[in-house]
């Protein structure tokens, strides 16, 4: 996270010294998106912030990169997850894109090599947080632009 | 509104070159000035379509040094950037120029100097177009491609195969092409036996790191063949340009490209046609799968059935709708910046019957230029003059 005056979160971050966010904006219709922006995909204006965190979802897609730019982990498993949001929730999907978590991390005890868990389309992932999913610096990106932390996705048990 | 014609079309040499970008633009600039048959100072408006001259290479201000380098002054500059598909929008700004009245002679360049960074630096040039959230997972537009490309095959139940025939299709008609890259036939053992880049892709899904230049240039229809005597000019008779998601996973329906439906919406109004009346195109293959998005977006096919028409060989270039006679990105090569500029170049050459062993049977034909993964684009349809 960059050391901007705000007391904003950011999309994927931290408040000042709070827990970490999965931040996602719901808009005036009800709509909800992961990233937020300043106004709804039909421009409805953004009324507050959903966590998305705590919840579940099931994969969309996948891929492995073997491929990866500066400072990005090599092989790299991506997934797009779709989130559940409940009954209530009559709004366009709610979708994140986000590295697969390794074995050993963010609570993990046993199976500690660092290896990427392996998913599948329709799995149920959790998010776990992740302070550098990437190298700040490395790539093309100004590290000060944008924050580094964030939350990947892991199987649910 | 007045058509637009192109009475002078070039490209370079596509593939690794030692000329830098601001040699490659001077050198597509020239010849299609001489096909053409004018000078620099006849010109109103030159047009650079350009990416990342800045990031690949530290040079900036390129249309104001190709001015200089044609003898163009005192003509209005400018650089047109909209990321792989900079090329279809400077096609869009040199067509605007022209149907508005702004300027009677105009024209575009379009090129991208790349092969001296390494894969991984050039990826992540690429990558820098990504939203922030996106970008910090280390996602690039191949992993984009692999992630749609295991959606497309689940949800279509398309075989494998059927990207990988896309590939040896393209690399086959890349063969006769000058210009390209790769002038080699790929089989499909060896496409589908090449090392994994974005599971389920492989090497040969993608399109190469590529130099290279090309470039247009365009007046009004009414005076078309004062530059072109023998009839040989194109014209534009539709353009749409149209934007979907910077998010990529936003977009409700991830196999399907609403910029490609959007654009060409517009462009077979403006032309008063539509898919089927198309008889040869040009798609922006930089990874195989958009090649099966693309065709079924432009309503060539049912959605979920591009693949089948690759199985069936109707995009051959002796099928009912060659697609990619050029070779395509995945050949000819993918210089981002001139990309869109050199579909449009095929499609001229095809349709003023200048294509020599690619040579289609085509009055109408189509060229589908896409930025990002499907975030912006551009697709321009042309009809031959006779």
């Amino acid at each position: 996270m960059s050391d901007h005056e705000t007391t904003d979160t950011d999309a994927d971050g931290r408040g000042d010294g709070a827990e970490p966010t999965f931040e996602a904006a719901e808009y005036a219709d009800g709509t909800v998106t992961h990233p937020p922006h300043t106004v709804g995909p039909n421009g409805a204006e953004r009324v507050g912030t959903v966590d998305l965190s705590e919840r579940e979802g099931r994969v969309v897609t996948w891929t492995t990169s073997t491929a990866t730019p500066p400072g990005v982990r090599e092989p790299n498993t991506l997934a797009i997850v779709e989130f559940e949001m409940g009954d209530g929730y009559d709004g366009p999907p709610v979708r994140a894109l986000g590295q697969i978590a390794e074995r050993g991390e963010a609570g993990e005890t046993e199976d500690d090599d660092g290896e990427q868990f392996d998913v599948e389309i329709g799995d149920r992932v959790e998010p776990v947080y992740a302070d550098e999913l990437r190298e700040p610096g490395a790539g093309i990106r100004e590290p000060a632009s944008q924050d580094w932390d964030g939350f990947r996705f892991r199987p649910v048990e | 509104m007045e058509r637009v014609a192109i009475v002078g079309a070039s490209m370079t040499r596509f593939g690794q070159r030692d000329a830098w970008v601001r040699e490659l633009l001077a050198e597509a600039g020239a010849a299609a000035l001489d096909d053409a048959g004018v000078d620099g100072d006849d010109l109103d408006h030159l047009y650079v379509s350009n990416m990342a001259s800045g990031e690949f290479e530290g040079q900036t201000g390129v249309p104001n040094a190709l001015a200089h380098d044609l003898a163009a002054q005192p003509a209005y500059t400018a650089r047109i950037d909209q990321t792989s598909s900079s090329g279809g929008a400077g096609v869009y700004a040199a067509w605007q120029s022209i149907a508005s009245g702004a300027s009677d002679l105009t024209m575009l360049v379009g090129g991208e100097k790349m092969t001296h960074r390494t894969t991984s630096e050039a990826t992540d040039v690429i990558a820098s177009l990504t939203h922030p959230v996106e970008y910090k997972h280390g996602v690039t537009l191949p992993s984009f491609a692999g992630l749609t490309a295991r959606l497309y095959l689940d949800e279509y139940d398309a075989p494998r195969e059927s990207l990988g025939k896309v590939a040896v299709k393209n690399h086959e008609n890349g063969v006769d092409n000058p210009h390209a890259q790769f002038r080699k036939e790929v089989d499909l053992d060896t496409v589908l036996g090449s090392p994994i880049v974005a599971d389920p892709l492989r090497l040969y899904d993608f399109c190469p790191i590529t130099d290279g230049s090309a470039a247009l240039v365009f007046c009004p229809e009414s005076v078309a063949e004062e530059y072109a005597p023998d009839g040989s000019y194109a014209v534009i008779s539709g353009i749409g340009g149209a934007t979907d998601t910077h998010v990529v996973h936003e977009r409700a329906d991830p196999t399907t490209m609403g910029g490609v439906v959007d654009s060409s919406d517009i462009a077979y109004e403006m032309a008063g046609i539509g898919p089927d009346d198309v008889d040869v195109a040009e798609l922006h293959d930089m990874f195989t799968i958009l090649e099966f998005l693309q065709s079924e977006d432009l309503g060539f096919f049912e959605k979920g059935e591009g693949w089948k028409a690759v199985e069936e060989g109707v995009t051959d270039r002796d099928g009912d709708l060659p697609i990619n006679t050029s070779g395509g990105l995945k050949s000819k090569g993918h210089p981002l910046g001139a990309s869109g500029v050199a579909q449009v170049y095929e499609i001229v050459k095809q349709v003023t019957g200048d294509a020599g062993p690619r040579q289609v049977e085509a009055d109408t034909g189509l060229a589908c230029n896409v930025g990002g993964f499907g975030n912006c684009v551009t697709t321009t349809i042309l009809e031959g003059s006779q």
